[in-house]
């Protein structure tokens, strides 16, 4: 009696020790990439790339089953940043075309439609919804990314997408046409 | 005749003139001879809150409020920000938005206010005896009056004063050189009001506590020049008037540095780190009526002038005048212009609304006619080099443009895009009209915008964590709560349990003892 106990207490403090050595020596920590490329990611979970947040989204890259280009709040910027550690092309061409242009998008809420339900207020991911109970809503966006989170959960339909609006901060002129050979001089003087 | 002169005064600035530069006609003899005459009080004066670089200002009326000449209608919102005053009394008809004096045409906060003609003055800010102030007053009185850098840059000028906490300064200089054509407000303020001028440098240099005091003036304006030496003492400082070679941009700071002293400011570094601070020739006349006389900016020397003015002409105008009322009073237009610009017509904004107010960094409203611009076929670059030789910041425009071309922004940053002052020197001279400073314009806009988006995925990210930290702590204090509550409720079971056992004891006792 005394001799099975104390040999399988032996055998169970021996094996776990070398257990957990090993454990120690041949650590293998979740691929390292993906927690690089959750760490690009917005983080706000969003969901606008098909899985369930960001998490799930960097495994799908890592593993190559998604496109660097998933993540439309993180635009062009993020999709650069992934392409150059996945070592996907990164030269602005076919992969990165389409986003290439896109305008930052921000929610705007109707007023004459809004109920103050707080339904949007409580599922935006980045806190940039400000209202209450029975008051109208409204959307700071300069904190907005752009995501759909509102938009769906709107009971009036009183949410919707459009183009960031511009500032005097953030205009700039655009190009000039050089390749017809005949621009607008007189738009800069 | 300005050679003749200028050979007669050798000066050594002229050797230290810098690399670089174009000398375009100067055309200001449509207005120089013109004196400075005040403009009556407009219809309707549209006063911007954001008139300077930095924060806009906070408005302190409401519609409906009676506003009194010189009383504060704008607060200043942080430390880059700057007072706005009511330029003459009335009733404020509207807080809100409408058009910027700016080439898009983009709503700004903006307080209207109907005069009531009366232009009865309200209580002024205390008047100062600069002699006897402390530059911490002086610069608190400047700031108090919400002057900001009038020759176009409106950087507030107090945030300017006290650099000298910073930096070991000590050089003041003026910067009268108006370099840009057309323009003869600076001009005119000093043949006009020379002394005032004076009075107002000696105060600011009295502020920076620097040792000298010189006043830059290009060779064209020989009058200016004249009047300010008489009156090259203030505040027991002398000032040396310094005439520097007629050259575009000879006002931009860096190269009025350049030519006075020889030294070269380092890029993206500030003059003051080299101990001199620049200030504007109008901006010392506001500070001198600030502090002597209590009057806050609200009004400006503004220039009128191009072909299409029917009379051209130097005016005092009210902060707030619209444009139009302006150009009604110099006569109207007499041709529809090609171009109507604020400013002077090389770093001038072209704007599309004429009912956008004069602020106070316009120096000018230029109605330039076809005959007086270029507005020619955009063709090749032939590989001449005249745009490299003309740059003052040493660039080489025809590489940036080339690379901005072909979308790559960072490899035009890489080669002095952040450089540009955006001077227009290189699409002034280039043979074969290629916009070169507007597509450096685009592509600093550009690239600002890349890196506003890159901190704003940085603001998000940081925006979601702080609300999943929020969402778990409140999940944690529910569950904590509903532990607390589960327990609470064990307790009292237990307590109530005990209590019945009690009460049937002691009702089976009375059962006894009936």
């Amino acid at each position: 009696m005394l001799y099975a106990v104390t040999s399988m207490t032996a055998l169970g403090l021996g094996l776990g020790l070398m257990l957990g050595l090993a454990a120690r020596k041949f650590h293998v920590e979740t691929p390292p990439v993906v927690d690089e490329i959750e760490r690009i990611l917005p983080g706000t979970n969003c969901g606008q790339c098909g899985y369930p947040g960001c998490r799930a989204g960097a495994e799908a890259v890592a593993e190559g089953a998604a496109p660097v280009t998933l993540c439309p709040p993180g635009g062009r910027e993020v999709a650069l940043q992934l392409a150059q550690i996945t070592g996907a092309d990164a030269s602005g061409g076919a992969g990165l075309g389409g986003l290439e242009e896109a305008e930052p998008m921000v929610a705007f809420i109707f007023e004459d439609h809004c109920t103050g339900c707080t339904k949007c207020f409580k599922r935006c991911p980045t806190d940039a919804i400000v209202g209450a109970n029975n008051q109208i809503h409204t959307v700071i966006t300069d904190a907005c990314i752009g995501c759909d989170a509102c938009i769906e959960v709107c009971p009036t339909e009183a949410i919707i997408h459009r183009t960031k609006p511009r500032t005097l901060r953030n205009w700039y002129w655009e190009n000039p046409d050089q390749v017809s050979g005949a621009g607008d001089m007189r738009k800069s003087a | 005749m300005s050679i003749f002169s200028f050979a007669g005064r050798f000066d050594p600035a002229r050797l230290f003139a810098f690399k670089g530069g174009v000398h375009p006609e100067t055309r200001k003899f449509l207005s120089a001879e013109c004196a400075i005459e005040v403009m009556p009080i407009p219809s309707l004066i549209r006063v911007p809150l954001q008139q300077h670089i930095g924060v806009e200002a906070e408005p302190l009326v409401q519609r409906d409020d009676l506003v009194l000449k010189g009383q504060l209608i704008g607060k200043a919102r942080g430390p880059v920000s700057a007072n706005i005053h009511a330029p003459t009394s009335g009733r404020v008809i509207a807080v809100g938005h409408f058009a910027a004096p700016h080439p898009s045409g983009l709503p700004v906060p903006t307080i209207t206010i109907r005069p009531d003609g009366k232009d009865q003055w309200g209580p002024r800010l205390t008047r100062m005896r600069p002699e006897d102030a402390t530059p911490e007053e002086i610069a608190a009185q400047v700031a108090d009056a919400g002057i900001v850098g009038m020759g176009g840059a409106t950087f507030p000028a107090a945030v300017k004063l006290n650099l000298r906490a910073k930096h070991d300064l000590h050089t003041l200089i003026i910067n009268a050189a108006e370099c840009e054509p057309y323009l003869t407000c600076d001009d005119r303020l000093m043949r006009e009001h020379a002394e005032e001028v004076a009075d107002g440098a000696g105060i600011m240099a009295r502020a920076l506590g620097v040792e000298r005091i010189i006043v830059a003036i290009e060779a064209n304006k020989p009058q200016a020049i004249a009047a300010m030496e008489r009156h090259k003492s203030a505040l027991g400082y002398d000032l040396t008037i310094k005439t520097v070679p007629t050259q575009y941009p000879m006002g931009s700071e860096k190269h009025l540095v350049k030519t006075l002293t020889g030294k070269e400011t380092p890029a993206r570094a500030l003059t003051a780190e080299m101990g001199i601070v620049v200030h504007n020739a109008a901006t010392a006349h506001a500070v001198h009526l600030a502090v002597r006389y209590g009057e806050p900016l609200i009004s400006r020397v503004v220039t009128v002038s191009g072909r299409g003015v029917g009379r051209p002409a130097n005016l005092r105008v009210l902060i707030g005048t619209p444009v139009s009322e302006v150009l009604a009073h110099c006569g109207g237009l007499v041709e529809e212009p090609e171009r109507l610009l604020l400013g002077g017509p090389m770093m001038g904004q072209p704007i599309q609304n004429p009912r956008v107010p004069i602020i106070k960094g316009t120096g000018g409203i230029l109605a330039l006619t076809a005959a007086e611009t270029r507005d020619q076929d955009i063709m090749p670059c032939i590989r001449c080099g005249l745009c490299v030789q003309v740059c003052p910041m040493g660039l080489t425009p025809f590489e940036l443009n080339a690379r901005i071309k072909a979308g790559d922004l960072e490899g035009a940053a890489k080669v002095g895009l952040l450089d540009c002052i955006n001077c227009g020197c290189c699409s002034f001279t280039c043979p074969s009209n290629i916009p070169l400073v507007q597509t450096i314009h685009f592509a600093k806009g550009k690239l600002a915008e890349q890196d506003s988006r890159k901190h704003q995925q940085e603001q998000a990210k940081r925006l979601a964590a702080a609300r999943t930290a929020r969402e778990e702590a409140i999940l944690a204090a529910k569950r904590a709560a509903m532990a607390k509550r589960k327990a609470d409720m064990a307790a009292k079971k237990k307590r109530e349990a005990e209590a019945a056992a009690l009460v049937a004891e002691a009702s089976q006792t009375g059962e006894v003892v009936k």
